[in-house]
């Protein structure tokens, strides 16, 4: 029950990026086609987790033994980064059509801070490994959600014809905007 | 530019070094502003236990476990006058807020009633939530016996007002009383046996 | 380019919020008020300078290869010491600021200058971009801040200028109202230009 709580709660209530803020460039720049945010958000999906995984093992094992913690976001995103490089190599070598897919979101993810703002998150609410995970892939779904919705809402904003000071960005931030106040309607869920 | 001739000796030294000298920067900023952290969060506590009690001259500090988890424990400051015990001061918790913990310093007197609160830590949405610490919603649990009075929201059958829209930051700050109230009770049962 | 110049573009012309939309989630995600506002400006303005003139002076000794990864390091440091500086002496902003002040070091202003100014120009420049670009996204933070904390609760600066009871418009302090500020901040500085 506690795990589908963790679940709804970051998928639809604070949602990562309508609700946190977290991960508003890709949410922003690419996002102009259906096709170029599944890419993405697949490719965050992938990564957050890994990400998460390896944090939590690294400041439980590591940085807590140590007494180190202050160590943290230096250390967490040099593990995000270099996360980020191997993912990249690896799958060059292993899955070609994967890289074709996720390739070149790979290198903007690292400073996507919505993955260094879940790793941080999952030590500051002191989940054990199963509950950051279920946070951290609920998260990242919930990403994706708010990405595929948002491109959707762009398409079509894209073949209206605002006056000349809205065009471009404003028009994209009042649309996001439409679309949070959409979302503050799931509050009651949990 | 920077060099263009990079091989995997400088590269690694370069990295190295910066590393390290990172490391031990932040080490030494560390430990210098250990004693001012440690101080602030201290501070706090004191500001928080002197706003939910009467006039008192020494406190003793004591931790109790939560009522409902015994594993977590509770910092229960008892606050004397004279020799007299004129109140509790309890650092309860939430994990029931809309986002993530609510940590509340709770005032109780020695007849049981609560004497005020303070919100010493919470996340929720700014000027929806975050209202739990203003008069207007606080002031109606001063006084308060939760003995004749229930500590649910009027929306659970309860005596409280929530605050507008934010039913759920209500409802947790009413959890995080009750864990106040209980885990003093059950403490006190205790001492009595 | 003169020094003035490269002091002043980061206000109006190439203002990372409004023009270069740069650091958008500190950006929507702490304006709440004003005063949260600029303490996020100020702690950016003050990694981006520091890291700005580092990475400037070390420029010849980092081998091009391990570039990124040694800013990182270097902007990483800064930001920490920013973090247990804040925790120490001002415990209030730094609880209200939370996971964002971790987050500067993904900011895509700081490795952007680092990157695009600071490895490729002089230490003084760099520091004077630094602190240009700095303040202009503490101008812009604050700016939007004060809209949201006026339209919102009603107050500015903690100073509340209608009735204690009342509330403001506030869906201005929530999230959506985040975005729908900023768009139409945007399109106001839009017109300026255009006319």
């Amino acid at each position: 029950m506690e795990y589908i709580i963790i679940f709804i709660s970051a998928i639809f209530v604070n949602n990562i990026i309508l609700a946190q803020f977290l991960g508003i460039c890709p949410f922003l720049g690419v996002s102009s086609k259906i096709s170029t945010a599944v890419g993405m958000s697949g490719a965050v999906i992938f990564v957050m987790t890994l990400a998460s995984l390896f944090t939590f093992l690294i400041n439980q094992y590591v940085l807590v033994s140590l007494d180190i913690t202050f160590l943290q976001t230096i250390t967490f995103i040099l593990v995000i980064a270099a996360l980020v490089q191997m993912v990249e190599i690896i799958l060059k070598k292993i899955s070609p059509a994967l890289y074709q897919a996720l390739g070149i979101f790979l290198p903007l993810i690292t400073t996507n801070c919505a993955v260094l703002g879940v790793a941080i998150l999952n030590i500051q609410k002191e989940f054990n490994l199963l509950e950051s995970l279920v946070f951290t892939i609920s998260t990242a779904i919930g990403f994706g959600l708010a990405m595929i919705l948002f491109a959707g809402l762009r398409e079509h904003t894209d073949l209206l014809n605002p006056p000349k000071a809205m065009k471009g960005a404003p028009l994209s931030l009042v649309t996001a905007g439409i679309l949070a106040l959409a979302f503050m309607g799931f509050a009651g869920l949990v | 530019m920077a060099k263009d001739n990079s091989n995997i000796i400088n590269m690694s030294v370069t990295l190295f070094l910066i590393t390290a000298i990172s490391a031990v920067v932040l080490a030494s900023v560390f430990s210098l502003t250990k004693e001012p952290i440690a101080q602030a969060k201290a501070q706090k506590l004191e500001t928080a236990v002197k706003n939910v009690m009467p006039e008192f001259d020494r406190l003793e500090q004591k931790e109790v476990p939560a009522f409902d988890m015994p594993d977590k424990k509770l910092l229960l400051n008892i606050a004397y006058k004279g020799d007299e015990i004129v109140g509790y001061a309890i650092n309860s918790y939430t994990n029931k807020g809309f986002a993530g913990d609510i940590n509340v310093m709770v005032g109780l007197l020695v007849d049981g009633t609560i004497n005020d609160t303070y919100v010493l830590e919470h996340k929720e949405t700014p000027g929806l939530g975050s209202k739990m610490s203003d008069d207007k919603f606080k002031n109606q649990f001063k006084g308060l016996n939760p003995a004749t009075k229930k500590l649910f929201v009027k929306k659970d059958g309860g005596d409280v007002d929530a605050i507008t829209a934010a039913t759920i930051s209500s409802r947790a700050f009413c959890d995080a009383l009750i864990r106040a109230v209980e885990t003093l009770k059950t403490m006190e049962g205790k001492n009595n046996e | 380019m003169n020094k003035f110049k490269i002091l002043t573009r980061g206000f109006i012309a190439e203002n990372p919020v409004f023009v270069l939309l740069l650091g958008m989630c500190p950006t929507l995600g702490v304006t709440t008020s004003a005063i949260n506002g600029m303490g996020m400006g100020l702690a950016t303005a003050f990694v981006l300078l520091m890291s700005n003139i580092f990475i400037s002076s070390l420029k010849n000794m980092i081998p091009n290869m391990v570039r990124i990864p040694a800013f990182i390091v270097i902007i990483a440091s800064f930001v920490t010491v920013v973090d247990l500086v804040m925790e120490a002496y001002v415990p209030a902003l730094y609880e209200s600021l939370g996971l964002y002040i971790p987050l500067i070091v993904v900011n895509c202003i700081v490795l952007g200058r680092a990157e695009a100014f600071a490895s490729k120009n002089n230490v003084i420049n760099s520091a004077i971009d630094g602190l240009g670009m700095g303040l202009g996204f503490t101008f812009a933070l604050t700016l939007l801040g004060s809209v949201r904390e006026i339209l919102g609760s009603g107050a500015i600066f903690n100073y509340k200028f209608i009735s204690p009871d009342a509330d403001g418009l506030l869906v201005f302090v929530l999230a959506p109202g985040a975005f729908f500020a900023l768009g139409y901040l945007i399109v106001i500085m839009n017109s300026f230009k255009k006319a």
